[in-house]
This record gives C-alpha cells, structure tokens and sequence, in this order.
C-alpha cells in the first residue's frame, strides 16, 4: 500500500472515532453524526481496488452502471425511510436498516468466497464464512426483530425440541465451515450454510419478548459490525475493517450496559425464555389481587399538580404508544408558566429503546436539560410534590427494591413512592412487560388516574391553564 | 498486510469500548442509529464485488449488497440526524 491511501483511510479512521466521541453529548452529537457521515464519503470516494486502481477511474462498464443504480435506489429507499419514520418507530428503523447492512455483509461474503483465488487461502476462506454466517444471521434476525417491533410477531415463540433443534443447527454450521474450508467450490454446502445461518437467526429471534428487542437489536448491530470487519479483512480495506470492529466492539459494550439497566445477565435476556420464569412473579405478588386502588379525576390531579412546587414526570412506553409527547410538552409549559418546576425522569431502559423516551420528548421540543436520568432524580424524590407516572410500570415498581421474590428484584428503579403524592396515568390495571403487579398503585400516597394517555393529559392542561 | 490488520482490529476494539462507556443513556438512541450507519460501510464491499461480477447471477447479488449497503448508510445517517437536530437547549 503506497501512503496517499493509507493516509486517506487514517483520516477516515479517525472521523469515524471523533463522530462516535462527539455523540457522547447532546451538544455536540449533531456534528459526530455528521463527521462519522463525511468519513464515509471520503471512504466511498478513495476506494481502490485491491489491484491499485481507484474503482471510479475505471473505465464505464455494465457492472458501473449497475453501481450507479444500486448507489441511487439505495439512498431513495434510504432516505424515503429515513424522512418518513414516526419517532415512535424509530427501534424498528433500525433494525430494518440493521438486517441490510448484515444482509449485504453476507452477499459481499459469499461473491467474494466463490472466487477461486482465495481457495488456497484458509484465513481469508474462514473471515468470508465468518461473515457469511454473522451476516446472515444478522439479516434474518433484524427482520424478525422488526416484525415483533411492528407488534406482528409479539408472543415469544417457544415449542418442545427447539434447544435440541438450534444446537443440532448450529453443529452442522461448524461441520459444513470445516467442510467448505478444504472443499470451496462445493455449492451444495455453501447453500446449506446459507439457509442454515438464515435459520438460525429466525429461531434465536423468535423466542425472544418483544420488550427485549433493544438488546436484541443492539447485539445484531455489533454483529453485522464484525461481518463487515471480516470482510474488510478479506478485501484488504483498512476502512471497512476499522468502522466494522468499532461497531463490533462498541456494539457489544452497549448490550452490556442495557442488560445491567434491567439487571439482567445478556444469558438471561436471549435463552430466558426457554426457562420457566414466567410464571414465578405472578404467584409471589398474589395477596394484591384484592386490594383496592384509590382513582383520581383529572380536574382534582390537575389542582394537585398545579399548586405543586416541584413535579417529576416519569414517561413510559404507553405516552410513545399514545403518541402523547406534545401533550405531555403543553402540561409541563403550562405548569412552567405557574412557577412549578418541573422535570422530567427517564429511566434507562424506558420504552422500546434505551433513549427512546429522549427522543420522542426531543421531538415534541421538550430542551433536554429538563430531562434527568434516574440516578440524578431519586435522591431528591423525597422533596417532590407530585410524582406523574405516564405509562411507565415496571420501572417505578417498588418490588424491585423491596421483594427478594420478585422477577426484576435488583433491577434500578426511579423511586417514585416516595414523593409526596404520585398520580399514575394508566390506560388499565394491566401489568407491564414483565407480566407482574405493581405494588405502588396500591399504596397510600398514589392515586390512579384511568384514561387514554393523549386525552387525559388534554384535560389535565386545559384545568391547569384554567385554575 | 494481515498482520497489519489483525494489529488494527485488536487495537480499535479497545477503541470501541473506550468511546462507548462515556455515552449517556439518553443519547443511547441515536448512537445505536449512528454506529449501525457506519457499519453500512459494507457499501465498499459490495461495490469492490460488483466491480468483479462476470456472470448475470453474481451482478444480481452483488446489485443487492451495493442496494442494501447504500440504504443502510445513507439511510443511517439521515435517520440519525434527524433525531439529534430535536435535541435543543431550554431557551433562556
């Protein structure tokens, strides 16, 4: 390598590493996305061909135009997605954008293995398998990832055999790679592979809840990051190996730091299902079956809230599902404008993705010093006059701190019980996604306000801007 | 050269983990959407291996990897920007 390309590809290096450093705060992450956006330009424009040629000073071709027109329907449907996507869909954006980029990771692959130069190559044959494998899989679990995001596919999927099933698969995926290793040219087991890497992510998705498809999602994204990795091996690209690895291992760290929020090992999150469980937290919460809970209207909560002096709103997967953000934006400057402070508490893992909450808040103009992560709130929840609970569950139970029976003991929790009153808006007395009851809409200081989210919070605004 | 390579691998893993453990929770949103825009780097594979392709059947499937790598990066980025733009400061 001569050093006017290595040097390119050092300075796409570190774009790709200062946009990732930028996107560490809410100030400068505008400009890290943006950066890492350029680097990829540059990378795109500089590629050379492993022969030494740039791959655009070639002369026109058929192959040419079909770049031209894969580059242009991609960044269409790229950007037709992109722009039209609700906020509230964003876990799914990225799980179809995720399942592409493994998908093409696994085609890149396998052209590239079919070649009979690398035959000689063991190292080069294994990273392309390697990638063939991880993208596949990738591909095929983002899809099922999605399907269960759209809510079509919610129910964890489980049947007798199927542990026997996947190891059985994933041992004829290690024989069939040795296989192909010393015999290349066999097509019939480089098709075998490919539907069984396929299947195998179908079936390690599918028994997966759908309230655990961040995870799901975020450890795809590190995968198809070590496909492209792979391939870059492969395909002496410098760039391709470093943005692939940087995925790969930042996408990893990031599942265990989602894992740790729920205070679930990653184990736990991707083969819990084929344990029991399930059943264990309803039956340890049994005697609040017949407790009753004390409702609330909204011109009685709205009285509360606005002669309050500090309000926390806790948000939840149920304002993103009633789309409730600007109403909940309109009660917090309704109340703003009456002196209350009020801030906002986001869990770590509210909603369908860790930050989702951040997001859709962002969306409806909510500035993001309002917003306060768990750990800066509950040390002053005990000096907070109302606590509003908008259709948040299992963050807010209490039985995580209290219950060593309880399915998420140990889980951080934002500690809402203990501030003066908490008023929870809730569309039911439904359980949230871990199926179990919740202590706190029991106790003395709350009060249960029963509705659709975006309505409610209406009416709450419209008495708070009245009294 | 592959050892090169192997030497870089290793050391951006350290990188990788490095960057990550300083992000806050409540930008975890965007940086799963930008770290998954820049993996659709897989656009310069697919566009190396189309630039090879000889027979109908390996222009087809390399025509889909440029597509796919092409929506996951543009698509990516776009996606990714549009969220951090929401994010503003109280104004004062």
């Amino acid at each position: 390598m001569n050093s006017a390309p290595a040097l390119l590809i050092l300075g796409v290096s570190v774009l790709f590493i200062l946009g990732i450093k930028l996107l560490a705060s809410p100030r400068t992450a505008r400009a890290g996305n943006l950066a890492a956006a350029a680097g990829m330009l540059i990378a795109l424009l500089t590629l050379h061909h492993p022969g030494g040629d740039s791959v655009w000073s070639l002369g026109w071709n058929f192959n040419r135009t079909l770049i031209a027109l894969g580059l242009g329907l991609g960044l269409g449907l790229g950007a037709l997605g992109a722009y039209s996507v609700k906020m509230t869909a964003m876990p799914q954006m990225v799980a179809l954008f995720n399942g592409l980029g493994g998908g093409a990771a696994a085609l890149v692959a396998g052209l590239e293995f079919r070649q009979p130069a690398h035959e000689s190559e063991p190292i080069i044959g294994g990273s392309l398998l390697f990638a063939v494998l991880i993208g596949s899989l990738s591909f095929a679990g983002s899809g099922i990832a999605y399907m269960k995001l759209e809510g079509k596919l919610e129910k964890p999927l489980t049947f007798p055999g199927q542990k026997i099933l996947n190891g059985l698969s994933l041992l004829a995926i290690f024989g069939l790679c040795g296989y192909l290793l010393s015999h290349p040219s066999s097509s019939p087991a480089f098709l075998i592979l490919c539907g069984l890497a396929l299947f195998f992510g179908v079936a390690m998705v599918l028994p997966i809840g759908g309230a655990d498809m961040p995870v799901v999602i975020s450890l795809l994204n590190s995968f198809t990051g070590l496909a492209v990795a792979a391939d870059g091996f492969a395909l002496h690209n410098l760039a391709m190996v470093v943005a692939g690895t940087l995925v790969g291992s930042s996408g990893t760290l990031l599942t265990l730091h989602m894992c740790r929020a729920m205070n679930r090992p990653v184990k736990n999150v991707l083969f819990g299902a084929f344990g029991a469980g399930a059943g264990a937290g309803a039956a340890g919460n049994t005697d609040l079956a017949g407790r009753a809970v004390k409702p609330i209207q909204s011109d009685e909560a709205a009285l509360l809230l606005a002669n309050a002096q500090q309000v926390v709103i806790i948000p939840g997967y149920g304002m993103a599902v009633a789309q409730a953000q600007h109403q909940v934006r309109d009660l917090s400057e309704a109340l703003g404008q009456r002196g209350v402070e009020v801030r906002f508490a986001i869990h770590p893992v509210a909603g369908r993705m860790p930050g989702h909450m951040n997001v859709l808040l962002a969306e409806a103009d909510v500035p993001y010093d309002q917003l306060c992560e768990m750990e800066v709130v509950n040390p002053l929840m005990a000096r907070v006059d109302v606590c509003l609970v908008i259709g948040a569950n299992d963050v807010v139970n209490p039985a995580a701190r209290e219950n060593p029976a309880s399915p998420i003991y140990g889980m951080p929790i934002i500690d809402a019980a203990r501030a003066r009153t908490v008023i929870v808006l809730k569309r039911s007395m439904a359980t949230g996604f871990a199926g179990i009851e919740n202590e706190l809409f029991h106790r003395d200081n709350a009060r249960m306000l029963f509705g659709d989210a975006k309505a409610t919070l209406q009416s709450l605004v419209t008495a708070v801007l009245a009294s | 050269m592959d050892t090169d390579l192997l030497f870089i691998f290793t050391l951006t893993v350290f990188i990788g983990f490095e960057l990550i453990s300083k992000v806050p929770s409540m930008l975890h949103t965007p940086l799963m959407s930008g770290t998954n825009a820049i993996h659709g780097i897989i656009l310069l594979g697919g566009v190396l291996v189309l630039t090879d392709a000889g027979t109908p059947l390996e222009q087809g499937l390399g025509f889909t990897a440029v597509v796919f790598g092409s929506a996951n990066v543009f698509g990516g980025f776009m996606v990714t920007d549009r969220m951090l733009q929401m994010f503003r400061k109280r104004k004062p």
